[in-house]
């Protein structure tokens, strides 16, 4: 590949229609990053959403107050979204989940599609903007961490807040601190729902014990650790960073208290936090903490906030950040040279991100000609619909198309969120899926000079035999839709 | 190895005796030959995502200390069929309870991989991937298994998902399939990606795999995979007869039951039981040359937490099912429940090799070496293979 295909490709989303390459590679990259606008059009007028999962989640409890017996099956959106693509675990059918919903009380049923809503408007909003952004590589980092600090739809009330998370959470700190990232994005609702914390409770917090008084032989609700150890595991350190069972337990018990807003009777308890949550002090575990053999005193919600500015600071989450994102931007397994610079650049600047997308773009490994990267479903849809100018396909068709792609925003199956090596995309009935929906796209859309467009979004990088293949096309959509799908398309 | 007819009381040590001997069986029982042909045996792969509380699947209900750890989940098993005299299962598994009591299912419990932390992403990388640490090996060992079975003739091997999952990925010929809403391209247009394709050997592969999949599976009428019961038959339709795949692969997601694990768990476990119930069915005769293994990265904490959930623990319960099963068992050397006798005071205790079962299952149903299919399909484990679990 070319610099220039290179900066297009391998940086950005490819060209767009009735655009031309970059002359100046480099400079054009970094004028992206200074350029970044952290709240585009398509997203400035969302409404706040921050009030619906606790409404959610109260309708849910009133609901099963009103009925003894709460029925097994639980809202037809509370498992988990985030396999969607396995059997069962997923949402049904749409026939199956209609059938659910209808049996809802009614206040419930319209919160719930309220929620998934927003959620597909969220979806759109965020293809639009990718897709007709004149800044690509800021959006494509914009989707690394977001992906870094991923959260699913799938439990109550989650559909409401995993776009708020990307947009408020992530897009105002992509070129800023990754500490102030890490923290917006790890107590953001959003994060706070999707891993259980919401509901986690101090053993020795007030309100654990005075559940233990009323009751002292039924099992209270309590501690649970699951966004702690994701924290610990994928948002900083990586599992071989160098922490134990130990820190785990002792961060969950500080974050305990950190809660989402609206939540009945605990809400009253609560103080509002920056970015949608709330803390209840009540059920705040008492005490000093000690995580990774540093001491932190019990400073009620600003405890965990302690911690985690130092796993910010964290040597190990320097290199594992550092790694995921060579990985990301060049190949599955990328030069240690680069991630050394990169980790370099985040340990000398504190973690600062403009600086470290800096280094990324001025490091040689960046610019190597060989195309060494598989685009993931969402890139290789994004790329095609900028390649085709084809941005108006309305809110359900976007959401219908990239799960039949098998990759939803916002709904990777794990807490890792989407895999990013060649092994997890590169499949046969994956490739087969681009082919069809290439062909449907390629009949929809402007097909009139396809090799001289070819040529410009690929400069000095279209094969001698995708050009052959394409000038022997019967026709111009034809052409098109083999473009969609070329080697040139699918790989940077 | 120690079968458990527990009529007894569950007492560790009761059962203890022998259950050393793992494997040690396998040198006498009668082998099949080696140079066996496989016939039209299959083996279908499902892997649980999530961690599967294998203590919610088969309840260890006798064990004295159950109650005091998930007097919550009592409700669940009363009236629960009572397996091996001693372990109640899920109510959830009509399916799978019907094919135990005809003798064409078993469980391992307290059954557990090498790996002893506790994130899935590790754990799964280790039991697809079969290496003895995570992320060490890139290929996975059911690829190994179709390298294995290879001598003869490459059998046809398929997973059941969008993507290729990490334990089919490896050098053998494999591909992938999922129902698709999509509407299917032009003949044309397939041709000419085809050509396209031509001297590009990765996309080129891809996609000739792709085509003849979906050439076999071309009817199946479904656009997605998230009906369990549907999902349990078409991998029948793609499995059964001469020309199915031999061996196959489906996951299943949603057993991550941190929070409210009754209603939590009960969701997937009835689609797992309609999947493999739908499954047996529509494999019709060649069920009884089947085998199916269900397996998850780890289990999860012995002691409910405070939101009537589980966290990340460690043994789980597998289990083996098919008509070439020798079922109506549960093997297990159960470790108790007793604060001293669970892992690190907080998971059920792993003391039967998860590896041990998955190899020593499919080497005795296609007729392989037992000693080189472990050491190819899970290196570095000191357990042996387990035997006896395939009818002879």
């Amino acid at each position: 590949m070319s610099r220039a295909s290179v900066a297009l490709n391998r940086f950005g989303y490819g060209l767009r229609l009735g655009e031309s390459a970059p002359a100046d590679p480099q400079g054009d990259l970094l004028r992206q990053l200074r350029e970044f606008d952290p709240r585009p059009g398509p997203l400035s007028g969302r409404p706040d959403t921050s009030g619906g999962a606790g409404e959610l989640l109260q309708i849910i409890r009133r609901s099963r107050a009103n009925r003894q017996q709460a029925p097994q099956t639980a809202s037809p959106m509370e498992a988990s979204q985030s396999a969607m693509e396995t059997p069962g675990a997923a949402q049904p059918r749409r026939s199956a989940r209609a059938e659910q919903l209808a049996a809802l009380p009614p206040e419930y049923r319209a919160k719930v599609e309220e929620a998934y809503g927003r959620y597909r408007v969220d979806v759109a909003a965020r293809f639009k903007v990718a897709v007709t952004t004149p800044n690509p590589f800021a959006e494509r980092l914009v989707h690394f961490w977001s992906n870094h600090f991923s959260v699913s739809a799938g439990k109550p009330g989650t559909p409401f807040e995993v776009g708020n998370h990307e947009f408020n959470a992530i897009r105002p700190h992509a070129t800023g601190k990754f500490s102030d990232m890490l923290k917006a994005a790890a107590l953001h609702p959003a994060m706070l729902l999707y891993l259980d914390q919401f509901q986690s409770i101090g053993p020795n917090s007030q309100i654990g014990e005075r559940q233990r008084r009323r009751n002292p032989n039924r099992p209270e609700r309590g501690l649970n650790e699951n966004l702690a150890r994701e924290i610990l595991e994928l948002h900083t350190l990586g599992v071989d960073g160098g922490y134990s069972q130990s820190d785990v337990t002792e961060f969950a018990r500080a974050l305990t208290g950190w809660t989402i807003r609206g939540l009945g009777r605990i809400a009253r308890f609560s103080k509002d936090q920056p970015g949608g949550a709330a803390f209840a002090e009540v059920a705040h575990e008492r005490g000093t903490r000690t995580v990774l053999g540093r001491r932190y005193e019990d400073t009620g919600a600003s405890q965990a906030i302690a911690i985690l500015d130092d796993l910010a600071a964290h040597p190990s989450t320097a290199r594992f950040v550092a790694t995921k994102l060579a990985r990301h931007f060049t190949k599955d397994e990328p030069e240690p040279s680069l991630i050394a610079r990169l980790e370099n650049d985040f340990r000398r600047t504190g973690g600062d991100l403009d600086s470290l997308a800096r280094t990324l773009v001025n490091a040689p490994e960046s610019w190597v000609s060989e195309p060494a990267k598989f685009r993931q479903p969402v890139e290789w849809f994004t790329s095609i619909l900028r390649f085709t100018g084809v941005d108006d396909l309305g809110e359900r068709r976007i959401n219908g198309l990239v799960r039949q792609l098998g990759q939803v925003p916002w709904g990777a199956p794990s807490p890792a969120g989407f895999d990013d090596v060649a092994d997890s995309w590169a499949g046969p009935d994956a490739l087969l899926r681009r082919v069809e929906l290439a062909d449907r796209i390629a009949r929809n859309a402007p097909s009139d000079a396809v090799l001289a467009r070819a040529e410009a979004a690929f400069p000095g990088a279209l094969s001698e035999n995708t050009r052959t293949w394409l000038a022997r096309a019967e026709s111009g959509s034809q052409a098109l839709g083999l473009l969609l799908v070329a080697p040139e398309m699918m790989r940077r | 190895m120690t079968t458990l007819d527990f009529n007894a009381k569950l007492h560790r040590r009761s059962l203890l005796a022998g259950s050393l001997a793992i494997g040690a069986t396998s040198l006498a029982a009668p082998r099949i030959a080696f140079a066996q042909g496989t016939g039209s045996k299959n083996l279908l792969f499902v892997l649980l995502r999530g961690a599967m509380d294998g203590m919610a699947m088969l309840a260890p209900t006798d064990d004295g200390h159950f109650e005091a750890l998930r007097a919550a989940a009592l409700p669940d098993y009363e009236g629960a069929a009572k397996l091996a005299g001693t372990f109640a299962l899920h109510p959830a598994f009509e399916e799978v309870g019907a094919s135990y009591a005809a003798g064409d299912a078993l469980f391992v419990h307290a059954t557990a991989t090498s790996y002893r932390e506790r994130s899935h992403f590790d754990g799964q990388d280790l039991l697809e991937s079969g290496a003895a640490s995570p992320n060490t090996m890139r290929d996975g060992w059911l690829n190994r298994l179709v390298a294995l079975m290879s001598d003869r003739e490459t059998p046809r091997a398929l997973a059941i998902a969008p993507t290729m999952p990490l334990a089919l990925r490896g050098r053998a010929p494999v591909s992938n399939y999922a129902p698709s809403a999509l509407p299917e391209a032009s003949s044309d247009f397939l041709d000419r990606v085809a050509k396209l394709y031509g001297d590009d050997d990765q996309l080129s592969g891809l996609y000739a795999q792709a085509l003849e999949t979906r050439a076999m599976a071309a009817d199946d009428g479904l656009r997605n995979l998230r009906d369990a019961k549907k999902a349990g038959e078409l991998a029948g339709s793609l499995m059964r007869g001469e020309d199915g795949a031999r061996i196959a692969m489906i996951e299943m997601g949603g057993w991550d039951t941190h929070a409210n694990q009754r209603g939590a768990f009960a969701r997937p476990a009835r689609n797992l039981d309609a999947l493999l119930g739908a499954y047996a069915a529509s494999m019709g005769r060649d069920w009884s040359n089947t085998l199916v293994l269900v397996a998850t990265e780890f289990g999860r904490t012995a002691r409910y937490n405070g939101t009537n959930g589980t966290d990340h623990g460690t043994a789980s319960a597998a289990l083996v099912m098919g008509g070439a099963v020798r079922g109506q068992r549960v093997l297990a050397d159960w470790p108790g429940l007793a604060e001293r006798d669970l892992y690190q005071a907080r998971d059920l205790m792993p003391t039967t090799a998860l590896e041990s079962v998955l190899a020593g299952a499919a080497a005795e149903h296609f007729g392989l070496d037992p000693a080189s299919a472990m050491a190819s399909l899970f290196p570095g484990r000191s357990a042996a293979p387990m035997s006896g679990l395939v009818r002879a």
